[in-house]
């Protein structure tokens, strides 16, 4: 096995470039998980974590552009305010231990559908921003970034440099269900997203189909439907529950079964709604 | 490959370490330090946490590469000379140490907590201990003896 470290971004490039079978590692919280257990033996490793630029954030255009390898605790400390569902999905990964390496660039890597990112950055609309020695850079909207079960749309040579978010301009909220609350991996997850200027609800699912998904039919539903100035209609709160349940194509498994995931997404989805829709009627009236 | 990072203050140097291989293995036996444990080698027990570069981690899950250069530090880096740290005092007067298996991990996570925290509430303490496990105490010397440990350290 090589052990590769670059330590300058056009190095991680080219080495990915040159090797391209050789393994990105970050925080290693999924990656030497698996060579640990012999899952995994890859010809490289590709350690990321020299590359200082991947541990730091700027901001491009009015929006954070968060270095790929930026940990979960990090997340949480510095974007509570700005980025809440990211930030509140963040707190419930694993363990300090494990928030304390692991990342959101991490997570995409492995694109787990019960990955706890990926709801927040899809109800956000966040972008990815990828990029390889020989095609350059490539931003690819989180809605297109997951391809099937642990697949993502980066090619062999890609490696991710950071994602890209937009300050919060509304309530935002991500509700998870397991069976306690450190250390679990989601049973079924849901983030919500209120974009008011735009008159616009994002969602995403998160352990519910063989990717992490938005529930297109009932943002749609609610761009249509909701009045921005009113309380929340009974009516209204329960067809948004079945238009997220019905968005799922969930699996039974080990940690739940389809009905079951089902069913949770659908009370997720009104209650994070109603979470939301009582922060923005009252920031109205504030 | 050759591995050099500094530990507990001492700069060493291994040589033959697969690079597949986690940095808690390198400590444990290339390093002959033997406290941090492996209970799990999947970040879900907390046995084998140490700092790194001040942070505390689960060395299992550290790629030994990744320690080149930095600085690690473990629970036998923790008491001066013969002089036990606060925490680990607190450990042995609470009884919070059955098997002792968990023990290192937990008195390196409780050591990270007080560090940030002077005097942290329990749901904290019980937060920041949350990625630690033990099958022998139930739990609740270890609360008594992180709060023993915080309240000696605020008043010394
Ligand atoms: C005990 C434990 C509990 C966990 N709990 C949770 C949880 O609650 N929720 C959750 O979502 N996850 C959880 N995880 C999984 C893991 O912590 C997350 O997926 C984390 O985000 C991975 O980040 P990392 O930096 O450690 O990734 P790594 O392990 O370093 O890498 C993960 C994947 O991404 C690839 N990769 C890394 N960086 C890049 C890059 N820059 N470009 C391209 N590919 C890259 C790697 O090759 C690998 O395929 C848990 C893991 C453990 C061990
Ligand atoms: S041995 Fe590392 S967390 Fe269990
Ligand atoms: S004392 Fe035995 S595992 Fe904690």
């Amino acid at each position: 096995m090589d052990f590769l470290r670059p330590t300058t971004w056009a190095e991680a490039l080219a080495a990915k470039a040159d090797q391209p079978d050789a393994v990105p590692v970050q925080g290693g919280t999924d990656v030497m998980v698996e060579i640990n257990f012999g899952v995994r033996r890859p010809v490289a490793l590709l350690d990321l974590t020299r590359v200082a630029e991947l541990g730091t954030w700027t901001s491009v255009d009015g929006r954070h552009r968060i270095g790929a390898a930026v940990p979960y605790s990090v997340i949480i400390d510095r974007f509570g305010g700005e980025l809440p569902g990211l930030a509140q999905a963040a707190r419930t990964v694993g363990s300090p231990q494990i928030r304390n390496r692991g990342s959101v660039g991490g997570n995409l890597g492995a694109a787990s559908p019960a990955g706890d990112s990926h709801p927040p950055l899809l109800a956000a609309g966040a972008l990815i921003e990828a990029e390889s020695r020989d095609g350059g850079v490539r931003m690819i909207p989180a809605d297109g970034f997951y391809t099937g079960v642990k697949r993502n749309a980066l090619r062999p040579d890609e490696l991710i440099r950071a994602f890209h978010m937009a300050p919060a301009t509304g309530p935002q909220y991500f509700s998870k269900v397991g069976t306690r609350n450190a250390m679990v991996i989601a049973v079924c997850s849901f983030a919500i997203a209120l974009h008011p200027g735009e008159r616009r609800v994002g969602t995403g699912l998160g352990s519910a189909a063989p990717t992490p998904r938005r529930a297109a039919e009932a943002e749609e539903f609610l761009a249509k439907e909701l009045d921005w100035a009113a309380p929340l209609a009974p009516a209204l709160l329960d067809r948004f529950g079945e238009l997220c349940a019905r968005a799922a194509s969930p699996i039974d498994d080990v940690r739940g079964s389809a009905a079951y995931r089902r069913h949770a997404v659908a009370v997720m989805a009104r209650r994070t709604l109603s979470w939301a829709w009582h922060d923005h009627l009252g920031r109205r009236a504030a | 490959m050759r591995l050099t990072c500094t530990v507990n203050g001492r700069e060493e140097t291994v040589e033959d370490v697969w690079e597949g291989e986690s940095l808690l293995y390198v400590l444990r036996e290339r390093m002959g330090l033997p406290g941090s444990k492996n209970a799990c080698e999947q970040g879900e027990c907390g046995s084998c946490t140490v700092y790194l570069d001040g942070v505390p981690v689960c060395a299992c899950l550290v790629a030994a590469g990744q320690a080149e250069g930095r600085r690690v530090r473990t629970v036998e880096g923790l008491a001066e000379g013969d002089r036990l740290d606060p925490v680990q005092e607190a450990f042995v007067e609470c009884g919070a140490v059955q098997c002792g298996f968990c023990t290192p991990g937990l008195v390196v996570q409780a050591h990270d907590l007080l560090a940030r925290v002077e005097r942290p509430s329990d749901a904290e303490i019980r937060e920041a201990l949350a990625g630690n496990l033990c099958r022998c105490t139930g739990y609740e010397k270890i609360l008594d003896a992180v709060r023993l440990a915080a309240e000696r350290k605020a008043s010394a």
